[in-house]
């Protein structure tokens, strides 16, 4: 047997997308349980970072994946990774994109669809639950994110803005 | 080729090509912070015409519903549409591409220079917000399920929750236990 971390990285990323209904928000509490507490790729701190840098990065933010991917194992690691989280939902993509159109009207379709929704949602809510549990360590952090959480639901400011603040408020040694 | 697959449609959609497709989906996956959707959509249907408004929603739908990143189903489901396989990869490269490149010169940074204690300091900061974004899209997918007093999807939601947030199962248990269930109630109480 080998030890090289590419193999459990590629696996547990490729069953992972197959999984996470919901997109990437829907699947970092699984994430989390994999690379912190399960393989111990890396620490609270390190994932709460790589889930700030995917968040300030343009782009998809499953390339979290890539961050995890690139601190166990290089670029090797990055690639493998990212093609994991990828490639079996693009194959099932593909696929059901060139027969789903024909059973628009179907029942199962639309029990399919109607069925998934609540399933995300809360798994998406545990993202939260998990994020705030890994990043608020202080009651000033804490309200940051009860505040960022008010003017993302009642406002349309842009994120970068907000992001931008908390940053200079984090640097100031408030957190 | 791809005409065969062209979606019935007002005269005004037009047909991409392979290196529009690619353009596109470069500059969506770099103007997209915090979610690309808004930048799909406006490049998709109000500034290029290769959809309509509906066709979009329903491409979204259907990469939402799918597993994995949506965006990425995104770019599979409507390169395709447009270009087969190949439209497809070219796609979701575009996607891709860009962001990957600029995170891995974010990562390396990162390794170089995580340790500096200004560096956390702001990603502390960069998280806390960043999860409260998420609590608000949470909140705002949870209106209108949780409008209904007497219905089945709070509490799939709720148990699915639970069971990943405070029992910390694996997601896949949860998932197939879970998504059969709220399938099935979804079809008997249609």
């Amino acid at each position: 047997m080998n030890d090289s971390p590419l193999l459990p990285l590629f696996g547990y990323f490729a069953l992972l997308s197959l999984f996470a209904v919901g997109g990437a928000n829907a699947a970092i509490p699984e994430m989390h349980r994999i690379a912190v507490e399960v393989m111990h790729w890396m620490n609270d701190r390190q994932f709460a970072d790589s889930f700030a840098i995917a968040q300030v990065s343009p782009g998809p933010n499953i390339i979290i994946v890539t961050l995890i991917g690139y601190h166990v194992a290089g670029f090797a690691g990055a690639a493998v990774a990212t093609a994991a989280m990828c490639g079996p939902t693009c194959v099932v993509a593909f696929l059901v994109a060139r027969t789903w159109d024909r059973f628009k009207e179907a029942r199962w379709r639309i029990a399919i669809q109607a069925g998934l929704v609540p399933v995300s949602l809360g798994l998406i809510g545990a993202s939260a639950f998990v994020l705030a549990r890994t990043a608020d360590h202080t009651i000033y952090a804490a309200i940051i994110t009860a505040v960022t959480a008010f003017i993302g639901f009642a406002t349309r400011i842009n994120p970068l803005w907000i992001f931008a603040v908390s940053g200079v408020l984090g640097m100031s040694g408030w957190l | 080729m791809s005409a065969a697959v062209a979606p019935s449609s007002s005269p005004k959609i037009t047909q991409p090509s392979l290196g529009e497709l690619f353009r596109a989906f470069a500059i969506v996956s770099v103007s997209g912070f915090g979610g690309a959707l808004p930048w799909a959509r406006r490049k998709i249907v109000e500034q290029k015409g290769w959809m309509t408004a509906d066709e979009f929603n329903e491409a979204f739908a259907l990469s939402q519903f799918l597993p994995g990143p949506n965006v990425v189903n995104f770019s599979v489901v409507f390169g395709s549409r447009f270009g087969g396989a190949a439209g497809a990869a070219v796609a979701l490269a575009g996607l891709m591409g860009p962001p990957l490149i600029i995170v891995l010169i974010l990562a390396v940074l990162y390794a170089r220079f995580g340790d500096l204690e200004m560096l956390s300091r702001i990603l502390v900061g960069i998280t806390a917000a960043a999860t409260g974004l998420l609590i608000a899209v949470v909140a705002k997918m949870a209106m209108p399920l949780f409008r209904k007093r007497w219905d089945w999807a709070p509490p799939v939601a709720i148990a699915a929750f639970i069971g990943v947030a405070i029992l910390q199962w694996p997601l896949p248990w949860v998932f197939l236990v879970l998504a059969p269930i709220s399938i099935a109630l979804a079809w008997v109480t249609r």
